[in-house]
């Protein structure tokens, strides 16, 4: 089944046109990554899909509902974690939780459970009461990817989630993203990088705001004649026209 | 609405987190109920004033010495002459002139009417007209001296008429016509206007540049309850700050509201929430805190002195009218000034405060309306 289904989706900005024309499909419970070269049109794209870009044309349902009229509706079902760190710097580690569970409906109760467990799974309770600012940042992305999944989304979008974080951080944040996908969240990823396209079920890689490559990785690299993911996104972004 | 009781939570965290807002809050009152009524006084003092008595008279004499008792006039000096004197008002020596003509004594007295003339120095337009109006008094009040003398007088002599005629004029509401109790009310108007109005302005900017806004965005929270958590803690902050400038008010001056207490409360959170409506309709045209001051500087700079608050609204060029009357602070003006200095009842400002209510929801469902959760 499928969880998102795009088709000739399109976003101009007067007369560029981010968003070129896309088609695709994701399926419940897998690991899309989707791939691109800055300014490609990725978040552009994961806007439209999240509902906080209204698209220029096209057609597409995430979740079941329609991206057009009923964006509220996907909101309900979506989870979010942008590039730029998205969580409240002047809050708690526990009172950004609290925030973000109340605005998709928990109560007191279930928020103190949920809160308590969800720092115990990320060995985290020395921090609930740190001001979110003074995290490390690979800490914060990881607390930002729980708070985008603690109401158990159908699927979660995360926009360059490992941006700026080091090497054992990202194998961190990696194994929660599997977890995620494990336990039944669809998972939407961008990234920048291409070890961690191999983590992916399929990869869609953008250039120039189409979709010029879709497929699992390991179709991909034999299609290319590639070693590796990097192989395959450098012998396709080569083609790349846009100046960023 | 169940999300509302997260959001104005946190709202409240971080506004009591921010040393800025809290001193902003807290000081600012304070500071501008005690510091600036004393700066911004148009109360005119220590005139100085040059004669020219060419009388040499006893009632010249006796004029003269009324004028250097009183407060206002000190005796610049005397000269023979009015171009000696002008010479005065040449070098910015003297704000004005009084010169007394050879016949005033004799005039006086015998024919029981006579003239004295005042120049003043008006290139400070307000200071040159209320020296004017001060002295002109000073010389209206001896003149009725003369008469009540002369009434006394009268009774012995029921043959002789009565000197000169007077003119009374008697300040009501401000008596003493201190500027300052003119003023009051006006920057309780200022301060409410930039705590309430840009605050919630900056404040849902700061989120945009943070990116945090657009991590509410993402979520089903309704845009109502977005706005209205942002709002709520900056009305209760605007009637913290409005009890503190009347604790200042009544401690610093002695000013209490002449009219119910209450009324100030009311007219005050109908005020309270029409300015934070347009601090968010604002930021909803700012991307950024640059753009949002810009925006504000050019709304305050027009709402400031468009209100009637430094200059009566009737003075004002037609044009300058109009816009004086589609600016809600024209009306809170006015009933503050109202309510402090004329002790007016409900029935006085109820159309104002219905005027700054019309206001305050147009500029309110203008903020829903303008706020976009989908660019």
């Amino acid at each position: 089944m499928n969880v998102i289904e795009v088709s000739e989706l399109t976003k101009k900005f007067g007369s560029f046109t981010a968003v070129d024309h896309i088609s695709f499909d994701v399926k419940e419970g897998e690991i899309f990554g989707f791939l691109g070269a800055n300014g490609a049109g990725k978040t552009t794209a994961i806007q439209m899909l999240c509902g906080i870009s209204n698209p220029t044309s096209g057609k597409g349902t995430v979740a079941g509902y329609d991206i057009f009229k009923e964006n509220e509706q996907i909101k309900h079902n979506i989870g979010y974690m942008s590039q730029k760190f998205s969580l409240y710097e002047d809050l708690k580690v526990w009172e950004n939780i609290r925030l973000f569970a109340g605005i998709y409906g928990m109560n007191d109760k279930e928020i103190k459970e949920n809160t308590r467990r969800l720092l115990k799974q990320l060995d985290f309770e020395s921090e609930r009461d740190t001001m979110v600012a003074s995290l490390p940042l690979g800490w914060k992305q990881k607390l930002a990817f729980s708070i985008a999944i603690f109401h158990t989304p159908k699927i979660v979008f995360l926009d360059e989630p490992t941006g700026g974080v080091d090497p054992a951080a990202r194998r961190q944040f990696w194994e929660m993203i599997l977890d995620a996908a494990y336990k039944g969240i669809t998972v939407f990823v961008t990234t920048h990088y291409m070890d961690e396209a191999e983590y992916c079920d399929r990869v869609s890689i953008m250039v120039d705001g189409r979709i010029d490559a879709l497929d699992t990785p390991h179709n991909l690299k034999q299609q290319s004649q590639a070693q590796n993911m990097d192989e395959v996104f450098r012998k396709l972004a080569r083609k790349a026209k846009r100046i960023n | 609405m169940k999300t509302l009781k997260f959001l104005i939570e946190k709202e409240f965290k971080q506004i009591l987190r921010s040393k800025m807002v809290m001193g902003l809050i807290l000081l600012f009152p304070v500071m501008t109920m005690w510091i600036f009524p004393w700066a911004i006084d148009y109360e005119v003092k220590d005139i100085r004033v040059n004669v020219v008595d060419q009388s040499q008279g006893t009632y010249s004499q006796r004029l003269i010495q009324k004028i250097d008792a009183s407060k206002y006039f000190r005796i610049n000096a005397t000269l023979p002459d009015y171009t000696t004197a002008y010479r005065g008002i040449e070098t910015a020596d003297c704000d004005i002139i009084l010169q007394i003509p050879p016949a005033f004594d004799r005039d006086l007295i015998k024919t029981r009417s006579s003239s004295v003339m005042l120049s003043a120095n008006a290139v400070d337009g307000t200071r040159g007209m209320l020296a004017n109006n001060y002295l002109m008094q000073v010389v209206n009040d001896f003149s009725s001296e003369l008469r009540a003398g002369q009434v006394a007088a009268l009774a012995l002599f029921p043959q002789a008429s009565l000197p000169v005629i007077h003119i009374q004029s008697r300040y009501k509401f401000n008596e003493r016509l201190e500027y300052k109790y003119y003023m009051i009310p006006a920057f309780m108007v200022i301060l409410l206007t930039l705590i309430c109005g840009i605050l919630p302005a900056i404040n849902i900017v700061g989120e945009k540049e943070q990116g945090t806004i657009q991590q509410i965005n993402v979520t089903p929270v309704q845009k109502f309850s977005f706005i209205l958590a942002k709002l709520i803690p900056y009305w209760i902050i605007g009637i913290i700050v409005e009890t503190i400038a009347i604790i200042c008010t009544w401690s610093i001056y002695g000013m209490v509201p002449q009219g119910n207490i209450l009324l100030v409360y009311l007219v005050s959170f109908v005020y309270i929430v029409s300015i934070s409506g347009l601090g968010i309709v604002v930021s909803n045209y700012s991307e950024t805190t640059q753009q949002a001051s810009f925006l504000i500087m050019f709304f305050i700079l027009i709402i400031y002195l468009l209100s009637g608050m430094f200059t009566p609204v009737s003075s004002m060029p037609y044009w300058a009218q109009i816009i004086a009357y589609c600016n809600p602070l024209t009306y809170f003006v006015q009933v503050l000034r109202l309510l402090y200095l004329n002790g007016s009842r409900f029935a006085d400002i109820a159309q104002s405060t219905g005027i700054i209510l019309i206001f305050g929801i147009i500029l309110n469902l203008w903020a829903v309306i303008s706020y976009k959760k989908r660019t």
